[in-house]
């Protein structure tokens, strides 16, 4: 299992701070990060393979500095977006998992075997030669999850990767998430996905507000929500619905 | 180009795109020189009998020429007011053959195998400073963009329409522009996250 530490990580953008002295070491096999819009809960995991570089502190994944070891960071931790369109760069659903595999020196034969196995795997392989674009929203972030694990990343860092999924498909991901032999950090608004992680994590305007098991972190979310909720909507919006 | 492949085994698809991509230039080359209508059934005929040993549907083919209709009528009726029917005819005769041809490639080439393709012709200017994998990826990323922008533009457009909002071209362009350069931004993050990041 790999150890990604955070060392008084800080990240100013735009004037405001999104995250404030965050010292975590994460080296559990499946971890969650939850929190409101905005809390910051996505730059910290952006952090994990340097996609953000933090303004302050360090953060390091397996001792390597992703400042410094872009590359080699970016071979161990595969990170998924909410939006799978914006991660798919090839045509055909073939071509774009093996698109990943492009720079690693493989020829044709090994490129193509690794591309059908993953493919079967996430039960894509009929659609292999279709266009990516135009699958369905659920078989697109399924395209996405494939064409990062086919590079065999030990770490998978997924931001909000159900957002945009139906039920069905929410609970497909789920299970492919929770078969995965990877470790497994995940930003979710999707609570129910987290109940049998080892650990979740709650970022607060840019603080950790609580860490431990699933349990008790859900619970102080949720009494988060509760006192936010308190708070008296603007007056426009009080009252007003269809008549 | 995006939507264009059509998976076979037939004796065109399996031609390599290396051998494909220079016989279409010399295709387009010879329509180019083309003086007669006589030529011109020979060369249809030839284009015709390819798509029928790539077993091609037909319906499939006609759709992919669909899109080019409006030009080509443009063309007839602008070269029969200014040439004549014969000499309209065999402009725009050549144009459908071109387009035919070309689609006929993307139609049994697969995208990687066209980029494998023009990054190797590309090897020998690698000593003058030509990055063959980037112009690779540059072009990849080129064909991928076609139905990303495709898509941003019908939903803006759409949005428009559910408002109930006049239509403006402005009004249009902008919002499209600023979701297209947000796409922009998103594509070239995860291309860092999946290891292009140099």
């Amino acid at each position: 299992m790999s150890t990604i530490r955070f060392t008084g990580v800080g990240h100013q953008y735009g004037g405001g701070t999104v995250l404030e002295d965050i010292n975590l070491t994460l080296a559990e096999q499946r971890i969650g990060i939850i929190g409101a819009n905005g809390s910051g809960k996505s730059t910290l995991a952006r952090m994990i393979n340097g996609l953000v570089l933090p303004t302050r502190g360090t953060v390091t994944v397996d001792t390597l500095d992703p400042a410094r070891h872009g590359r080699e960071v970016r071979r161990r931790v595969g990170f998924m977006f909410t939006d799978p369109d914006s991660q798919i760069v090839m045509p055909t659903v073939a071509e774009d998992v093996a698109f990943t595999l492009r720079r690693r020196g493989l020829s044709k034969e090994e490129t193509t075997e690794k591309v059908d196995a993953i493919l079967s795997r996430f039960g894509l392989a009929a659609h292999a030669d279709h266009p990516s674009h135009l699958l369905s929203g659920g078989q697109k972030q399924l395209l996405a999850l494939a064409a990062i694990l086919v590079g065999g990343p030990s770490i998978l860092v997924a931001d909000e990767p159900t957002t945009l999924l139906d039920a069905f498909n929410l609970r497909r991901v789920g299970r492919i998430f929770a078969a995965m032999d990877q470790q497994l950090v995940i930003v979710t608004h999707h609570l129910e996905l987290l109940r049998d992680f080892d650990r979740v994590i709650l970022i607060h305007q840019g603080k950790v507000a609580a860490d431990g098991a699933p349990a008790p972190v859900l619970a102080a979310y949720q009494k988060l929500w509760e006192t936010l909720d308190e708070a008296p909507l603007p007056a426009a919006l009080s009252g007003a619905g269809p008549r | 180009m995006m939507a264009l492949y059509a998976p076979g085994v037939s004796l065109v698809h399996r031609t390599p795109a290396g051998l494909k991509l220079p016989a279409l230039a010399a295709g387009v080359l010879a329509l180019s020189s083309m003086t007669g209508l006589a030529q011109l059934g020979t060369a249809i005929l030839a284009t015709i009998l390819l798509y029928a040993l790539a077993r091609i549907p037909w319906a499939l083919a006609g759709r992919q020429l669909r899109p080019f209709l409006w030009v080509l009528g443009a063309v007839l009726l602008f070269q029969i007011l200014l040439s004549g029917w014969q000499h309209a005819a065999l402009a725009t005769g050549t144009l459908v053959t071109t387009i035919a041809l070309a689609n006929l490639l993307t139609l049994t080439t697969t995208v990687s195998a066209i980029l494998d393709t023009c990054q190797r012709a590309l090897r020998p200017l690698r000593r003058f400073g030509v990055d063959p994998e980037r112009v690779g990826l540059l072009l990849a990323l080129a064909i991928r963009c076609l139905p990303l922008v495709a898509d941003i533009v019908r939903d803006v457009s759409d949005a428009q329409k559910a408002r109930a909002a006049h239509h403006s071209v402005l009004a249009l362009a902008a919002p499209a522009v600023v979701r297209a350069l947000r796409t922009a931004d998103a594509l070239g993050e995860s291309l860092m996250a999946r290891g292009f990041d140099d």
